[in-house]
């Protein structure tokens, strides 16, 4: 394999692994406040079209990917407030999540179908990006830059911040963390609306980076990658960058290798599918062994928090 | 536990979101229900967007004071749609239009069940008392496909993303294949499944693997323009719309389109319904009787090559090509078709070779 092939897969890989990146940061948040929210897909869905509607009435890519953000978060704390302030099983209320996004999206995409979204092209000055080896390092999309932004922040923020240490204390065991005077319901808010605004933005990048139209069930499944994403990871930042990376690396490495034929052809479709979810399957099981059986999830995880119960 | 609940709950959720809603219309009993199920939605501008183009045309002409549709959308191929069949049949719909391949086992399934009710299964290979076969040769037109393809690159290296390989799409590749190696015996056919009809991310993802690896003109066997619009993106030599016309979407690479025109055989067949002369069959029609189209060219393309494909066209239509007249050779070089042979109707379906310069 050249150089002339490996720098196109890079490229390739890094845009099929950016939304679930971001998307899986946003999620990794909200559960490590002890918040499962399974509506990611809904949540990316409503996040592309709002992007497809705003930069074709605009042509803003930026004003479109906050409103797609905003949409995504107001869609997210419609969740928290069932599951939060009503305490809803969080599991049925996320699927609900999932099913009312795809319904919306399709509803309101109606007007949008069937015309060119224009890409969001790398910020760079085209020269920078002309030499193909500086085109791995200036030849992508502002979001790219972004979701690589958002996990070093995500990190200092969970691990070298105050804030941090009460959203994962909130995760790990709420009833302490209620007990000292921080509202539990409070945090677990922001961090669902964080989640919703992630998910959007995740969203975006499929007009904006990877298919530039606006289709129904324009994700066909990333969401629920991502959510695999975040256990792979095991709530970790930079694990959740190195999984997102790989399952991009897995995603993209198919088609190239189908379209090189030959003896790259030795795998068939169906496990280069399944590759993803096997791969989060085998690091649970290595998990689970390291640690005597029990998983790194946040203790709370889909648990309401009733705190007078 | 939590992790363990939740994998299952991943599964669930994946299942819960794609379940589709059966619309209900409102009851007359004089007019003749009739159901389409679809896999996908009707604003693909592809395959479903021809199927429900064709609905439209075949309500204009029989009149919505005879008939009325129910249309069900994003039906994945499975158990599922043997649930909306049966939903269809029970809310009275006489005849049901199931127009996907992977139907076709509970098409059967629910048509056994429900005697009275005709059901047409669109690609299927099996007819039962009340259930009927349509199809188009789209072959046909990968052949004038071909030939534009074969004259227009500069690679000799062409690209052809299919969803699965079934007999109809294998057979799709060889049509191309053969056609362009008629023009460029240079041209080699590089093959991508992307194991979906509709996954436009990994279409794009597709695209962009093959245009890397030297293909200049795409082609695809999937349900939307997505494949073209990184064809227009790279500015490589060109791609062709599947279904319908997506020329919007790629002005500079949309080179034409095979349109699918489904409107003709849904007025006869509603028509014998309403007659009540319906009879088992199975109806395979192509360019000749118009259900396969070719789209506009686009203006790059030089005159002679337009002269070409229209000349395939027209001798495809008069019955004076066939897109497989032998000799043919696989891809590992074997005869497959003497000279003088052609593989039939028939024999079509049992085709699982590729011809030759097909990498697949």
């Amino acid at each position: 394999m050249t150089l002339d092939l490996i720098i196109p897969i890079i490229i390739t890989l890094v845009g099929a692994s950016t939304p679930i990146l971001l998307a899986g940061l946003g999620e990794l948040v909200a559960e490590k406040s002890g918040v499962l929210n399974l509506g990611v897909e809904g949540m990316m869905l409503i996040g592309a079209v709002i992007t497809v509607a705003v930069v074709l009435l605009t042509g803003n890519h930026w004003l479109a990917i906050v409103c797609a953000a905003g949409a995504s978060a107001a869609a997210a704390l419609i969740f928290g407030f069932l599951t939060l302030s009503l305490s809803a099983n969080q599991v049925a209320t996320g699927l609900a999540l999932t099913i009312f996004g795809t319904g919306f999206s399709a509803l309101f995409g109606q007007p949008y179908t069937g015309k060119a979204v224009p890409l969001f092209r790398s910020p760079f000055p085209p020269e920078l990006a002309a030499d193909p080896v500086w085109r791995v390092v200036f030849g992508y999309s502002p979001l790219v830059y972004f979701s690589l932004i958002m996990v070093v922040a995500v990190w200092w923020f969970l691990q070298r911040t105050r804030a941090g240490l009460i959203l994962r204390a909130v995760g790990e065991n709420d009833l302490s963390a209620h007990s000292i005077g921080y509202s539990v319901i409070g945090v677990r808010y922001l961090a669902v609306a964080f989640g919703g605004a992630m998910a959007g933005i995740a969203g975006s990048c499929f007009p904006l980076i990877l298919t530039p139209q606006w289709v129904e069930r324009l994700t066909t499944g990333r969401g629920w990658i991502a959510l695999a994403l975040v256990v792979f990871a095991a709530w970790r930042p930079f694990r959740l960058l190195a999984g997102a990376y790989l399952f991009g690396l897995v995603m993209t490495l198919e088609v190239y290798a189908k379209a090189a034929g030959g003896g790259f052809r030795v795998l068939p479709s169906e496990l280069w599918a399944a590759l993803p979810y096997l791969a989060t399957i085998l690091v649970l099981v290595l998990i689970s062994m390291r640690r005597g059986g029990s998983s790194s999830a946040p203790a709370c995880l889909g648990k309401p928090f009733l705190p007078t119960g | 536990m939590t992790v363990l609940n939740r994998r299952t709950l991943i599964k669930i959720g994946g299942a819960a979101a794609a379940l589709p809603l059966v619309g209900g219309r409102a009851f007359a009993q004089e007019k003749l229900k009739v159901g389409f199920v679809l896999i996908g939605t009707p604003d693909d501008n592809g395959w479903n967007f021809g199927h429900d183009t064709g609905r439209k045309y075949m309500l204009d002409q029989i009149g919505a004071d005879k008939v009325e549709t129910t249309v069900v959308t994003n039906v994945a191929e499975g158990p599922d749609s043997e649930r909306v069949f049966r939903e269809l049949a029970q809310q009275g719909h006489k005849l049901i239009y199931a127009t996907s391949f992977g139907y076709g086992d509970y098409v059967h399934k629910v048509a056994k069940q429900f005697p009275d009710v005709k059901f047409e299964w669109a690609t299927g290979n099996s007819t039962a008392p009340n259930v009927s076969l349509y199809n188009a040769k789209f072959h046909e037109g990968r052949a004038v496909l071909g030939t534009i393809a074969g004259m227009m690159t500069k690679t000799n290296t062409l690209a052809y993303i299919g969803s699965f390989p079934i007999p109809e799409v294998r057979m799709g590749i060889n049509a191309f294949a053969i056609a362009a190696r008629k023009v460029n015996p240079e041209v080699k056919v590089k093959v991508v499944y992307v194991d979906s009809w509709f996954d436009p991310a990994k279409e794009a993802d597709a695209a962009r693997a093959l245009i890397d690896q030297g293909v200049d003109v795409i082609t695809q066997h999937t349900d939307g323009p997505a494949a073209l619009q990184v064809a227009e993106e790279r500015g490589i030599v060109g791609g062709f719309g599947q279904g319908a016309d997506m020329s919007a979407f790629a002005p500079k690479a949309h080179l034409t389109a095979i349109i699918d025109n489904w409107g003709p055989h849904y007025v006869k067949s509603v028509q014998s319904v309403l007659d009540g002369t319906w009879v088992e069959g199975s109806v395979w029609d192509g360019i000749a009787s118009g259900e396969v189209e070719i789209g506009k060219y686009n203006e790059k393309i030089p005159a002679d090559v337009v002269a070409a494909a229209e000349k395939v066209k027209n001798d495809i239509a008069a019955g004076t090509l066939h897109p497989f007249a032998g000799p043919i050779k696989d891809n590992a070089g074997a005869e497959r078709v003497a000279a003088g042979d052609v593989i039939d109707d028939g024999e079509f379906w049992a085709v699982d070779w590729y011809a030759e310069g097909v990498e697949a």
